[in-house]
């Protein structure tokens, strides 16, 4: 027959539409790693004493250690020393001041990647902190910001201007021996965004940073802190995406966040990467360390991530629910088509009293990729009434991909609540032939299904990444029907 | 309308369909029945579109078009709609999303704008009181969890919305309770016209008083073996399948 519900593994693959490199001359330091390139990074960026001293010990550390190999991903080995660590764009005098001064190639790359900055300041009300390679370059809206004492600016900017802050949070969360990936990170990491927001503080607006790497072969080690203080809020929104390339490019960033009492965060990821071409070369290893800390009563975290890209993902978005009654939510939507594999969950610790957590997985597999759920719900002895729910919901597109789920549950107080539910559903054949006998063609039968699989953690994203998150989807699906 | 000539086919190399004929008019009404296993739904599914069958012989006019050469979507797009003896359930997605989804392609086809969302749900309410469905089935996931008769008056709903010109219903009689029998051939009488023409597969007589046929056949063994009026149909209740075997026995066919 001429219609196609059958052969659900063809696979076309629309070639990555976000694939360019801009021309720019990089500052680059040459490759390798030892005690002087970290020096020479801290001094190019003109930090203070106790930052270089931490960079150190944690280099120190990280000599000592192994790379882990017990996610279910599997890839060739990383050579740390073949990697740059230090690559910005090279500044004409001063750095810019406004966009104006913003290098105007730079500008294009993000008009390439549909990110306008002066449209997204003038439109959304979206304070853009964009990090390009390795350096911020432009930061907007701090002016309103700044009025409510909200501080947002480049790490190294914060590490300049308010060393107290960095001081006291920086490793606070995620400490420099925490993994071999954040270990690293802390020795080398090159900028990423930094937030503040005092007491009682409401932030306004959705805060955002757009990530991109572009230098070839420059492991990019981002850096975010995020801090509410008491009783504050705030929605902070991450995106990316990257050029097409030909080696694997690593990324471990580290993202701290700490609510204080009453205060409530809201960490929102959509993640397009480069995830390789079909056979999955060239795509992004992406090693991530992501931790929240509800440090006070009534703290809340909220991760909620979209994941498309990457060749490889590690990732464990993670809440330590220190204070009583503190909540910690994780909503995930993971998506692996072709060869892309992703080893994602979170962890939930409960420690204070009657602290809550929910953990919404969403894992969809096509092609020949292998999606795993890794979770873990950790009840200490003091967790009174601690409770947990989780949904880990797994969906196959194809006969040749994979779905493996491993939660993890310690409980060291009987009086805790957990709950554990796992389904395994597939897109069939019958279903995609009755889309199509109404009309609806095999792709968008596919993303119409998929985007119901999704709906209970789209519905946790703003408005406008919402849209972004079901547009991606659709791109990352295309060619998974034949 | 629809010209089906010595149409064979079979599954995984088994011969189901073995030279089936079959004219249907423009407007007209054409009644199936015929023994438990005898093609019929694979005739459906063959002129529907889905995969899994092989054609070994013949061919489908369908307006003037090889229909066996149309993608499945494009048949739906030009009118022809099935609803099925088992409607498929789709998890996550509203029915009301499905039907939004489908009018879209459908209009999009033809050369219509999209409806708006206001324009929309005025068209599917309206449509809904047709088959006398509550509102609240219209943001249920698509026939999850619905029951035999809610499935079928789900299917003849989406007819509705849909406006086929050739609808061809398989077996939408059976599991429907017999008021449901009626709200159902009230909504599929309400959708004859002079542009639109009917299949429809049953085992029971007693549809075809609601739904009244211009012609009844009987397919069997992969052929259709007889054809008549309404009365076939009447003649059918009374003495079963037998006779016509014995029929074409005599006659040596
Ligand atoms: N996928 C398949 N694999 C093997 N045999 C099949 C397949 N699909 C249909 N058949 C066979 O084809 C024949 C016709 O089936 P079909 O469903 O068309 O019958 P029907 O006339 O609709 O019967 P009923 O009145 O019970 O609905 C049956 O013998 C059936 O077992
Ligand atoms: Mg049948």
């Amino acid at each position: 027959m001429a219609s196609g519900t059958q052969n659900l593994d063809e696979l076309i693959g629309k070639e990555y539409e976000h694939g360019f490199v801009t021309e720019l001359e990089a500052d680059t330091v040459p490759p390798g790693l030892d005690e002087d390139v970290i020096r020479a990074i801290s001094a190019k960026k003109g930090e203070p004493e106790f930052m270089l001293e931490w960079r150190l010990k944690a280099y120190r550390h990280w000599t000592t250690m192994r790379e882990p190999a017990w996610a279910h991903v599997h890839y060739p080995p990383v050579d740390f020393q073949a990697i740059s660590y230090y690559s910005a764009p090279k500044a004409k005098g001063e750095g810019p001041k406004s966009l104006d001064e913003v290098d105007p190639k730079l500008l294009e790359t993000y008009n390439k990647l549909g990110i306008p900055l002066k449209e997204q300041e003038m439109l959304a009300g979206v304070a853009v902190d964009a990090v390009f390679d390795s350096v911020s370059v432009a930061t907007t809206f701090k002016d309103k910001l700044g009025a409510l004492g909200i501080i947002f600016c480049s790490f190294s900017e914060a590490v300049r201007n308010h060393p107290e802050l960095v001081r006291k949070y920086l490793g606070s969360v995620v400490p420099y021996t925490d993994n071999f990936y954040a270990s690293l990170n802390s020795a080398v990491f090159s900028d990423g965004s930094f937030v503040y927001v005092p007491k009682g503080v409401r932030c306004p607006m959705e805060l955002s940073t757009y990530f991109r790497i572009n230098a070839q072969n420059t492991g990019q080690f981002e850096r975010t802190l995020i801090v509410a203080d008491e009783g504050a809020y705030v929605s902070y929104l991450e995106g990316c995406t990257a050029p097409q390339r030909d080696e694997n490019q690593l990324h471990a960033a580290v993202v701290e966040l700490v609510a204080l009492k009453d205060a409530q965060i809201k960490y929102s990821t959509v993640q397009n990467w480069y995830p390789g071409d079909e056979e999955g070369r060239g795509g992004i290893y992406n090693f991530v360390t992501k931790r929240g800390a509800c440090r006070g009563e009534n703290a809340k975290i909220s991760w909620t991530q979209v994941e498309t890209g990457s060749a490889i993902t590690w990732k464990y978005p993670s809440v330590l629910l220190e204070g009583d009654n503190a909540v910690g939510e994780f909503y995930s939507v993971a998506l692996t088509n072709n060869l892309q594999q992703a080893d994602t969950g979170t962890k939930m610790i409960h420690i204070g009293r009657n602290t809550r957590s929910t953990i919404i997985s969403k894992g969809i597999s096509a092609g020949r990729g292998q999606n795993a759920y890794r979770g873990l719900v950790k009840v200490l002895k003091g967790a009174e009434d601690a409770r947990n729910y989780t949904q880990c919901d797994s969906l196959l597109i194809g006969h040749r991909c994979g779905a493996h789920t491993f939660p993890y549950i310690e409980v060291k107080n009987p009086s805790a609540k957990v709950e554990h539910e796992a389904t395994t559903s597939k897109i069939s054949d019958d279903q995609l032939y009755y889309c199509m006998q109404r009309g609806i063609s095999a792709e968008d039968a596919v993303s119409m299904i998929v985007n119901g699989f999704c709906k209970e953690v789209f519905k946790e994203l703003p408005m406008e990444f919402a849209v972004e998150a079901q547009k991606l989807l659709g791109i990352s699906l295309e060619g998974s029907v034949g | 309308m629809l010209s089906i000539r010595n149409l064979q086919a079979s599954v995984d190399g088994k011969p189901i369909l073995k030279g089936l004929s079959l004219e249907i008019g423009k407007g007209e009404v054409h009644a199936i029945m015929g023994p438990n296993g005898s093609g019929k739904s694979t005739l459906a599914h063959i002129l529907a579109g889905r995969d899994g069958y092989q054609v070994t012989g013949g061919e489908v006019i369908y307006r003037g078009k090889d229909l066996l050469d149309m993608p499945t979507e494009e048949r739906a797009r030009e009118g022809v709609f099935l609803a099925f003896q088992y409607p498929v359930e789709i998890p996550g997605v509203s029915n009301i999303y499905l039907l939004k989804a489908a009018l879209n392609a459908v209009r999009k086809h033809r050369g219509e704008g999209e409806l708006d969302a206001m324009d929309f749900l005025k068209l599917v309410k309206e449509r809904m009181k047709l088959v006398e469905m509550d509102e609240q089935f219209l943001y249920r996931p698509v026939n999850e969890g619905f029951s035999g008769g809610e499935k079928k008056r789900n299917e003849i709903l989406q007819m509705a919305v849909l406006q086929p010109s050739l609808g061809i219903l398989d077996e939408t009689d059976s599991g429907l309770d017999i008021d449901a029998l009626r709200v159902v051939a009230n909504g599929v009488n309400a959708l004859r016209g002079p542009e639109r023409s009917l299949m429809v597969v049953t085992h029971y007589q007693r549809l075809l008083d609601y739904i009244v046929p211009d012609h009844v056949h009987v397919l069997a063994g992969g052929r259709i073996v007889k054809s008549g009026d309404r009365s076939l149909a009447l003649e059918l209740e009374r003495r079963g399948y037998g006779w016509i075997e014995d029929e074409l026995r005599a006659t040596g066919s």
